[in-house]
């Protein structure tokens, strides 16, 4: 195994490589108060993390279940009432705890700062908020799940959740409530962040494209959040008090819900989907050495995405009864916005383009995050086109797209990051031979959990199904053989990843001769990131043939 | 293990085979480009892996053309698909005049459906071949939705209005009836069958069996026994506006509005009287909401449109 470490050859670093300094953000306290008070926004990435992962992995218990119980047609492992729980709280956790925080919080708490040479966020003891806040709202919801759950699904759909369901709605939604703001708060930093603090002359053109992809998220995040938090807490005070809004039995209106719901939630999967875009065009420069094709348009797509991704959230309701016509414009608008995708693919690929292509860990999550978004991103134009839409709306085919996106996309570049800036996270170099086996597992198991699940969808199986007929059992029970397999994908890294915290060999500053700023500094970096203020001359990704060069000048 | 495994469900419908074509359309175009991209990464990926750790590729910004053209080609495609899906939605949702009416409610968690020639049935609807039917449905409870795989069409059921869906069944069968809309507990035993049947044996079925009241006698009934007649009916006067010819005609209300008659107007005025006043009465009438279920509902519906249906 040590011979698949990636080391690179000494020499290339000796002109960027600082002497590593005694102190670094970890070593620098070890007290359990040092952490929890920490204004660092590099310890608080890491508080992020170790709570983002419990989210992950007990959410990931849910999915488990649920694909043991779908192995037969009869319902025969739990009742229905659990089944319904156990998919309610699956969606909640990964979508509320897991996959909306899991690149901002983590990967761009910590980067953000770094990559445009600052100390750190513009407001540290917010951001430190931001995570007890999400902390409070995960309590919440982890009390709902030990009180007996709720089983209104992630959606919450009225008047089911607000009036019919006999379990912990209110508390759940006081979860989901609490965790907006913390999602809002964090928008809001980065935001501010991003236009106050950048080095001298790291220009907007300038910004590496994961900081671009971060600010159109944040962009959403500001803007969506408080529209979902506001349609959540309706549904608690229709509950507790029996305020007529969207119950038709007390003059409300359920389909207001659902605009409300999805005027956040198609953007929130752009909040989900846009980190991770500005994670792959990290990786696929470095490992390709090129700068990336067309800077301006992967740039500008991501605002792009933001903006119109405010403007198709009636895709998700063209069987409920909208007009046709408003079906219509919503159906057009979603094409639209599926372009901006299409045109960051495109540019990753031709990025490739007589490059000089190596294939670590981090790479492969980003090849399997091209091939998985691309057909996540494509069977999206099925859901768009209004009447294939009919057929396959609330079906497996749906549960499948989202996964593509979601768990093919998002959580490819997730893992992708992590691998990639572990090094100058931890200051330890992780297995490659794992790494690079892991990759595969999560890649061959993700396809055979969710490939079988466009065709079941198409013959019709709805979501959200405890029985279901037995026609429909093979492709099911290859979905949970997929399943197994991309379990055990999710846990290698795990498990290597904690060792090598332990036993990895030490990392240099720039293990990946990486352009950015990040990989100026010691790994793992100094508390205040720079002893100097740098100061930027050069474009983002400028892996120019001219070595001598001086990247960074200091004053 | 079902032994017919299948990629592709049944088409039983004047619609499945339009929809599965722009199914496979898209199946065909989505493949073109993934191939394209997945092709495209692997030579790349391929002919320019890293031979040295020393090499450094010579650097290319990008192309105006090369952008400009994956953006346009895309979104002229894109197009293409959208015309024909909205055409094609308005197709699915447009029902034709002379359709067969059959009412459906949807509660907590099963079907029940009423003929109008009378017969009832839970989980399990008949119909003929060769007939636009028109289901108009309600729900006494949640959301439902009523979803036939095999005739490629669904539609919410959300409480407190109608919702209709419309079909032309094309092949005999047992179809399967799902509910596709989480509603429960029980949501997913919310199944059931639609069976279609040759018009001779459609014929048959009808006349077999026990027959109900219809659902026009039915609604007579409740509109004497909830006391509507002695306010609606032809001799009634001044104190509400008689029902005849109502249906379908234009009624001009108090705030100078004029809308048309349809189930959701009927539906309101039962339940909600005070919304909308016809021009020249006052707001003297009672709700019913509470006092009488969906199922109740549709039959007043049906005995009002059988009172006379202005033609268009």
């Amino acid at each position: 195994m040590a011979t698949a470490v990636f080391t690179p050859k000494p020499h290339q670093l000796a002109d960027e490589e600082e002497p590593r300094p005694r102190k670094n953000y970890l070593n620098v306290a070890f007290t359990a108060k040092s952490w929890l008070l920490t204004v660092d926004h590099k310890r608080i990435a890491i508080l992020y993390l170790i709570a983002v992962t419990l989210f992950f992995f007990l959410g990931g218990f849910f999915a488990v279940l649920i694909r043991l119980e779908l192995l037969t047609p009869a319902g025969d492992l739990m009742q229905s009432e659990t089944y319904n729980k156990m998919f309610t709280m699956h969606g909640v956790m990964m979508v509320f705890f897991f996959l909306i925080p899991a690149i901002p919080a983590i990967l761009g708490n910590f980067l953000i700062p770094i990559m445009i040479g600052a100390r750190d966020l513009a407001f540290p003891r917010l951001n430190l908020m931001s995570w007890y806040v999400y902390m409070i709202g995960g309590l919440f919801t982890f009390a709902a799940t030990l009180l007996g759950g709720v089983d209104t699904g992630w959606t919450f759909y009225t008047p089911y959740s607000s009036t019919y369901s006999n379990t912990n709605v209110v508390l759940t939604a006081i979860g989901v409530f609490v965790t907006g703001f913390s999602s809002i708060l964090t928008g809001l930093n980065f935001i501010v962040t991003i236009h106050k603090m950048r080095a001298p002359g790291l220009t907007w053109f300038r910004l590496p494209l994961f900081v671009w992809a971060h600010y159109a998220t944040s962009l959403i995040q500001i803007l969506g959040t408080p529209v979902v938090t506001a349609a959540i807490f309706l549904v608690a005070l229709e509950r507790i008090f029996h305020i007529g809004i969207f119950d038709p039995a007390l003059g409300g209106d359920p389909i207001l819900f659902q605009h409300l719901f999805w005027f956040y939630s198609h953007p929130a999967v752009y909040i989900m989907v846009l980190p991770a875009m500005g994670v792959i065009s990290e990786l696929i420069t470095c490992f390709s050495k090129k700068k990336v094709f067309g800077y301006h348009f992967i740039a500008f797509s991501s605002v792009a995405i933001a903006v119109l991704g405010f403007l198709v959230w009636g895709h998700h309701m063209f069987t409920s009864g909208q007009s046709i016509y408003a079906g219509m414009v919503f159906s057009i608008l979603s094409f639209l916005v599926a372009i901006p995708s299409a045109i960051k693919v495109f540019n990753w690929t031709a990025t490739l383009y007589k490059g000089s292509v190596s294939y670590q860990a981090p790479m492969l999550y980003a090849i399997g995050f091209l091939g998985l978004f691309t057909i996540g991103g494509l069977t999206g134009l099925f859901l768009a086109t209004l009447a294939v839409d009919v057929h396959v709306h609330d079906t497996y085919f749906v549960v499948a797209h989202f996964h593509y996106i979601m768990v093919g996309g998002t959580i490819m570049a997730y893992l992708g990051g992590i691998h990639f800036w572990w090094p100058k996270m931890t200051g330890r170099l992780y297995p490659e031979g794992w790494a690079r086996f892991a990759s595969l597992v999560v890649f061959v198991g993700f396809n055979l959990t969710f490939f079988p699940q466009f065709l079941v969808g198409y013959l019709g199986m709805p979501r959200r199904y405890h029985f279901y007929p037995d026609e429909f059992q093979v492709l099911n029970v290859m979905s949970t053989a997929g399943a197994s397999i991309l379990g055990v994908g999710y846990l290698i890294p795990l498990i290597y990843l904690l060792w090598s915290l332990r036993y990895g060999p030490p990392a240099s500053a720039n293990p990946w001769n990486a352009t950015g700023l990040e990989w100026k500094i010691p790994s793992p970096p100094p508390t205040e990131n720079f002893a100097k203020t740098p100061i930027v001359t050069e474009e983002a990704y400028e892996y120019t043939p001219v070595r001598s060069a001086p990247k960074i000048l200091t004053s | 293990m079902d032994k017919d495994f299948h990629i592709f469900p049944d088409q039983a419908s004047t619609l499945a085979g339009k929809v599965d074509l722009l199914y496979y359309v898209l199946t065909g175009l989505s493949i073109f480009f993934a191939l394209l991209v997945f092709f495209l990464i692997y030579i790349f990926a391929v002919r320019y892996r890293r031979r040295s750790e020393e090499e450094v590729p010579r650097q290319i910004p990008g192309l105006l053309q090369l952008e400009l053209a994956w953006s346009i080609i895309p979104f002229g495609l894109s197009l293409v698909v959208f015309v024909w899906g909205a055409k094609l939605y308005f197709e699915t949702y447009t029902p034709p005049e002379d359709a067969l009416e059959i009412y459906v409610v949807g509660k907590q968690w099963m079907w029940h459906i009423q003929h109008p020639s009378g017969q009832r049935e839970i989980n399990e609807l008949h119909v003929p071949t060769g007939r636009p039917v028109k289901l108009i449905m309600a729900s006494e409870d949640v959301i439902h939705s009523f979803y036939v795989p095999a005739f490629r069409v669904k539609k919410d059921v959300v409480p407190g209005r109608y919702a209709t869906l419309w079909f032309e069944a094309t092949k005999p069968g047992v179809y399967h009836l799902f509910c596709a809309e989480y509603c429960g507990t029980k949501h997913s035993q919310m199944t059931g069958s639609v069976v279609v049947m040759e018009p001779p044996q459609y014929q048959r079925w009808l006349s077999g069996g026990e027959i109900g009241e219809t659902p026009v006698a039915a609604g007579e009934k409740k509109f004497q026994q909830l006391g509507c007649i002695t306010c609606h009916g032809d001799k009634s006067g001044s104190r509400g506006p008689a029902l005849k010819g109502v249906f379908g005609a234009p009624v001009q209300l108090q705030n100078g509005e004029v809308i048309t008659a349809n189930e959701d107007y009927i539906r309101e005025s039962i339940l909600n009287p005070h919304r909308k006043i016809t021009a020249g009465y006052t707001p003297i009438m009672p709700t019913y909401q509470g006092q009488i279920n969906e199922a109740a509902l549709l039959q007043l519906t049906a005995y009002i449109k059988s009172l006379g249906t202005t033609p268009k």
